[in-house]
């Protein structure tokens, strides 16, 4: 069961009036490597891990859920007051004769999101590799989006986003440590 | 960080090769990440935090952890906190 709390996990703020970064954005909504296919591949994992990690899944992939919540808030400021011609500058031409303004989980270039990204092969490691994998794949995109912005509130946003992959990260990488761990030997820091 | 801990970069560079050939101007310095996730292992106990409100800013209570990334574009302004 979850709670749901009506505020996003860090405030969204974008100063520029530039769609075309919308289009950028949400490769990390619909994208392969995506808040979408994260908090899903994650909340779908943690039936068939061993329990001591089951926790820190559900803890991550409720927490993915909320950084959808905020590229989607990116996306939608960025686009609710684009005139059709504005979005067909912007390169979101194709996505208008779609959706009009809507949100969709496509990539940035259009590419649908499909399940086929994401994956749970019951095996505990293979399973917890991806996810590490995962994690650091968003950060890049997280770096290449910072790259491409020149918005200073919206990369303040962004470089959040960013710091929390690589918390994911050390976590499922800690994850991995606690079950890689032999019976009755003792933690050494 | 603690006392005696030794504190790696977290980014680092190399120069890729360049051709006299090269049809556009040459990136002579590249820079790719290396997270804090990398050296730690297992988080060991008693890391420093930040305050309550920082933490909540920086998107972590761990100061080790703490990674921000700036393009360099960014950079050349001097953007930092
Ligand atoms: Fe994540």
């Amino acid at each position: 069961m979850w709670f749901y709390e009506k505020k996003l996990q860090y405030p969204v703020k974008v100063s520029t009036c530039n769609p075309m970064l919308a289009k950028f954005l949400i490769e990390q909504y619909g994208g392969a490597d995506g808040e979408l296919a994260a908090a899903l591949r994650y909340l779908n994992q943690r039936y068939s891990i061993p329990d001591k990690v089951v926790g820190l899944l559900t803890d991550i992939g409720t927490e993915e859920f909320a950084h959808l919540e905020m590229i989607a808030t990116m996306v939608y400021k960025l686009t609710k007051d684009a005139t059709p011609e504005q979005m067909k500058a912007a390169g979101l031409g194709d996505h208008y004769a779609n959706h009009d303004n809507a949100l969709f989980y496509h990539d940035a270039s259009g590419v649908p999101w499909t399940a086929a990204y994401i994956q749970a092969k019951g095996d505990p490691i293979a399973d917890l590799y991806e996810d590490i994998a995962a994690e650091e794949k968003a950060r890049a995109t997280y770096q290449w989006l910072i790259d491409l912005s020149d918005d200073p509130d919206l990369n303040d946003g962004l470089r959040y986003l960013r710091e929390r992959e690589v918390i994911h990260s050390q976590r499922f990488r800690e994850a991995v440590e606690i079950l890689k761990e032999e019976r009755d030997s003792k933690k050494i820091f | 960080m603690q006392k005696g801990m030794h504190m790696p970069s977290w980014y680092k560079t190399y120069h890729p090769y360049v051709s006299p050939m090269d049809p556009c101007p040459p990136i002579t310095t590249k820079r790719y990440s290396t997270p804090p996730n990398l050296y730690l292992g297992f988080q060991p106990p008693g890391l420093e935090q930040f305050t309550p409100s920082a933490a909540l800013k920086a998107g972590t209570l761990w100061k080790y952890f703490y990674d921000p990334y700036y393009s360099t574009r960014e950079m050349k302004k001097g953007v930092r906190e």
